[in-house]
């Protein structure tokens, strides 16, 4: 398997049309954190033809809902959210310039067709690993939708945040790849 | 024999500790588990996966960073021994404040809302818990506690066979939940089954077989042989470490029956993620 790739943050064209499914990257610079209420949010706000609370141009948004911050701390556990629930926003958002988003588990249709159609990846995060990913956030702060609570909108700096490539902008699914891989005949 | 008389403060004290504890450290039979997963996994992607979940596992004690930031709907058993009296207050009102107290001092979040189809506003306590009394012989209370995040409680499943469907239906079905499911629940699971019973039955045998040290084959021959097969079974789908594809998707499948009615064969199928927190406690 190959070392990890060090990315910095915002994603490109030009980065995201080389990355493939099973690439293994860490991160470093600004994440979004945005989940379920935020997005409902953040796609309202583009039906009213009103400016978002941050601009989505290059933008990677992470699925997750931290556990509260120990004094001193930047954030809790912060391990990603399951990404389905926010398949009816995403390609919306794709459209407006999101470049990744960072989650666990399967993507619908027309998320992976967006991706495709406007160069953006779709990210595994480390699922369950919330303690190990909350040591690569080094800042967090709300930035809007404060009375949201763990589902206000967040900005991180992260350094070496650790993710898998599960969808690419060339279609490929790791989900469907790495399970044929390994799939046997029933004993 | 005498009645033992036991402080209602105690149970508060005790809920509090044990889900502060289970949202912080991983049980030995789990570190265990994962370990031996590691070591048995095929796929490069998924052992460094692996990795990852066990050093996480050592960073949140260390550090005092929840394990996971989905710290559950803490879900509670109490086994009451017939010869105790509680005394000073309502059970579940005490079983509350221990979560109340448990989730603000440990920083865990709080994931409960009310009403579920509606307006959904966060209680901001993680109550009310999910709790459940049994009168068991004896003067003691065993508490046991189950953060139950929400990755994996989604994708448990519930059905009734038809009785003709048998143990190769009862293989087929979850065994399809289980690769329905793929990397959402947070594989290498534990999947617990529960076979028999009434429809609520079936699905408490499930939840509460995750309560077993993972692995521990159950003492029944007949379960324990499904327990191997479904784990084959599973293990043959491929899923792997978080659905990326690998030899192990789940750590274990604990079974757990009881007799049901002659036209039914119910079957629940109750996930939980590698992230198995759990804790246990006598007063």
């Amino acid at each position: 398997m190959n070392e990890a790739k060090r990315i910095r943050l915002p994603f490109t064209d030009e980065i995201v049309s080389e990355l493939r499914a099973g690439d293994r990257l860490l991160l470093t610079g600004t994440l979004y954190v945005a989940r379920d209420a935020a997005h409902k949010r953040l796609v309202e706000t583009l039906d009213r033809g009103e400016p978002l609370p941050f601009d989505l141009r290059g933008a990677t948004i992470y699925f997750m809902g931290p556990s509260p911050a120990r004094p001193g701390r930047p954030i809790g556990a912060a391990g990603p959210t399951t990404a389905s629930r926010m398949d009816p926003y995403s390609p919306r958002l794709i459209e407006h310039g999101l470049k990744a988003m960072i989650g666990k588990g399967t993507r619908s249709r027309a998320v992976r067709d967006a991706l495709c159609r406007y160069k953006a990846v779709f990210l595994g995060g480390v699922g369950g690993a919330g303690a190990l990913l909350s040591l690569t956030v080094k800042k967090a702060e709300v930035i809007a939708y404060d009375d949201l609570g763990p589902e206000a909108v967040r900005r991180l700096e992260v350094e070496g945040f650790p993710v898998t490539v599960v969808d690419d902008a060339a279609g490929r699914d790791l989900y469907e790849e790495g399970r044929a891989k390994y799939r046997k005949q029933r004993p | 024999m005498a009645i033992r008389e036991i402080e209602i403060s105690s149970i508060t004290q005790v809920v509090s500790r044990l889900f502060q504890e289970a949202c912080h450290r991983l049980p030995p039979d789990v570190l265990a588990a994962l370990e031996k997963a590691r070591d048995a996994e095929e796929s490069p992607i998924a052992r460094d996966i692996l990795d990852s979940l066990l050093l996480n596992a050592e960073i949140a004690p260390r550090e005092n960073i929840p394990l996971c930031q989905d710290t559950g709907l803490a879900v509670v058993w109490l086994e009451i021994g017939q010869d105790v009296h509680i005394t000073g207050g309502d059970v579940h009102d005490a079983v509350d404040e221990g979560v109340r107290i448990g989730y603000r001092e440990g920083y865990l979040r709080k994931s409960v809302v009310e009403r579920p189809y509606t307006a959904r506003v966060n209680t901001g306590d993680n109550t009310p818990a999910d709790v459940w009394i049994d009168i068991v012989p004896g003067d003691r209370v065993r508490i046991q506690v189950l953060p139950k995040g929400a990755g994996s409680e989604n994708m448990s499943r519930l059905t009734v066979l038809t009785p003709a469907q048998g143990r190769e239906g009862v293989i087929d079905y979850v065994t399809k939940v289980v690769d329905e499911a793929g990397g959402n629940p947070c594989p290498p699971l534990i999947v617990g089954v529960g076979i028999g019973g009434t429809t609520e039955k079936t699905m408490m045998l499930a939840k509460k077989s995750l309560l077993r040290p993972v692995g521990q084959p159950s003492p029944d021959a007949e379960n324990a042989a499904l327990e191997r097969d479904l784990l084959a079974s599973i293990n043959a789908l491929g899923v792997g470490a978080l659905g990326y594809g690998g030899t192990v998707t789940a750590l274990a499948v604990h079974v757990e029956t009881f007799p049901c009615h002659i036209a039914s064969l119910p079957v629940a199928v109750n996930l939980q993620c590698h992230s198995a927190r759990r804790g246990e406690a006598i007063i």
